[in-house]
């Protein structure tokens, strides 16, 4: 299947783009980051009134200029009620990692187009569309249901219509792994450059949940922090003693990943190498992780070895630490048993805790924040770690953000029905 | 203007996102609007709620003017 290759081929990160509750922009998302705020808030957009949780974290609404959202800057009106608010959030990220990237061929350059692909996921897609239309039929009015209702809610149409703004005719996917997502896709379409398939991909998640539907479906499955309402930055408390569930984040994150080669040839700028990724399955429950952390620890390990690492290569660890009772321990459980000894010579942060839970699309901004921990030498902070529920050897850069050297750092997602990933990123040479 | 020609051309311009000047009467969604099907789909659907009438689909498929959307109309509320 693969015998036109003589080896996998090396893929870099050359361009970056982030919407999230920090804001719009990789730079000014970071750099609030980095100083400790929260995008966590009260939820004002719909009535929370019959709903336990009632905190969020939304993106900003505001002007480009100041690094927050109005959808009227990015899509012209007529075409925004053709998409989902995941799509509309899908495309914000994936203009800044293209710009930045500076990968936009032409339409002379039809062949460059062809190897340029895109590989866009979310976890749930446009949920909140779907609620719309179904109003719609409970009153008996089939017939008003838009023509762009399907297309607005499926999945891949994040990748199809970021595809069609930018002429990019290779390999069109999109994953959907609940909160895996992000990381699959990165993983993935790193893949498909590897063997061969594309030159340029274009990958990252999406998720607009944010909504009654998707807070009310959280809420029934019991995992969203509800102790919090009245103080909603601190909500999300990864490894905290007092942590009651994750906090729901909406945005997204994208990247361009491109085969080494491609990239030097055309002058690009560099920010990091992709160079493992690792995936497992629990076989276990439907919602809830195994008890042991096994398959988290298969994850990882899965990756350090696709890598060619041992454990005591890695410098830090974005890990998803969404701050649910159960779910923060058993991964600090696993990353412990990898490490072993080693442990105490490792960071690890929750970057969930300033912006909350993204679902599908945590783990491809969390893999730029793990990038951006190796170009700047420094860790994020886990906010309102402020007493554990059990110690540990590992440093979790608690409420401040530690400079550390870091030069490889490893981003782990774990997902509902039992799917996990884990993806490694080395400093540029 | 009549005031179905005049309803008929606002919903055409807030729908296609065009300027008011472009939209005039002989205007065809699809070659001078810059419509497609589905966008087409979903203007009729908007003259339907507007106008409270209902147009079948063999009818829909006959309107691809601003003229035939405002000659449908007007036969509907005549009859």
């Amino acid at each position: 299947m693969f015998g036109h290759l003589a080896a996998p081929r090396r893929v870099v990160v050359t361009g970056m783009g982030i919407a999230c509750p920090l804001g719009l922009g990789v730079e000014n998302v970071w750099k609030r980051m980095l100083a400790g705020e929260s995008g966590l808030a009260a939820i004002q957009s719909f009535d929370v009134s019959n709903l336990p949780a009632k905190i969020a974290g939304q993106v900003p609404l505001g002007t480009k200029a100041e690094g927050k959202l109005d959808i009227n800057e990015w899509i012209p009106v007529k075409d925004q009620k053709k998409m989902d608010r995941f799509i509309q959030l899908a495309l914000v990220a994936a203009q800044e990692a293209v710009e930045d990237s500076g990968w936009m061929p032409g339409e002379d350059q039809e062949e460059a187009r062809c190897r340029t692909g895109v590989m866009i996921g979310s976890g749930i897609g446009g949920l909140p569309t779907i609620y719309e239309a179904s109003l719609l039929i409970a009153q008996g009015k089939q017939r008003r249901i838009s023509p762009f209702f399907i297309p607005s809610a499926l999945i891949n149409l994040a990748s199809g219509h970021v595809s069609i703004k930018y002429g990019f005719k290779g390999p069109n996917h999109a994953v959907v792994t609940a909160c895996a997502t992000g990381v699959h896709a990165l993983g993935d379409a790193a893949r498909l450059i590897a063997l061969g398939d594309a030159d340029v991909m274009v990958a990252g998640g999406a998720e607009a949940a944010v909504a009654e539907i998707g807070m009310a479906g959280f809420c029934a499955s019991r995992a969203l922090s509800t102790a919090f309402n009245d103080a909603p930055t601190k909500g999300s408390r990864p490894w905290d003693k007092d942590r009651d569930g994750f906090v729901m984040g909406e945005g997204a994150g994208v990247v361009v990943l491109e085969e080494l080669e491609h990239a030097k040839a055309r002058g690009a700028k560099i920010y990091a190498e992709v160079i493992g990724y690792g995936m497992s399955g629990d076989a276990y429950h439907i919602t809830a992780p195994t008890e042991d952390g096994d398959g988290a620890f298969r994850a990882m390990r899965a990756a350090l070895r696709s890598a060619g690492l041992a454990p005591s290569d890695i410098q830090y660890v974005n890990a998803h630490g969404t701050s649910t009772p159960m779910g923060d321990d058993l991964e600090l459980q696993a990353v412990e048993r990898l490490w072993g000894d080693e442990a105490s010579r490792l960071a690890m942060s929750s970057t969930k805790s300033a912006i909350g839970h993204l679902l599908g699309a945590a783990g491809a901004v969390e893999g730029i924040f793990s990038i951006l921990a190796i170009r700047d030498s420094v860790a994020p902070p886990t906010l309102n770690l402020e007493s554990p529920s059990r110690e540990s050897p590992i440093d979790r850069v608690a409420l401040e953000a530690q400079p550390r050297k870091i030069d490889i750092a490893l981003s782990n997602s774990f997902g509902f029905g039992g799917t996990n990933a884990s993806i490694i990123f080395k400093k540029a040479a | 203007m009549s005031d179905t020609a005049e309803k008929v051309k606002k919903i055409v311009v807030e729908h296609l996102g065009v300027e008011e000047s472009k939209v005039t009467t002989e205007a065809s969604f699809i070659d001078d609007l810059g419509a497609d099907s589905l966008d087409t789909v979903e203007l009729v659907m908007a003259f339907e709620e507007a106008f409270g009438v209902e147009i079948p689909d063999d009818a829909a498929e006959k309107i691809t003017t601003v003229k035939d959307a405002i000659d449908y109309i007007e036969k509907q509320k005549s009859a």
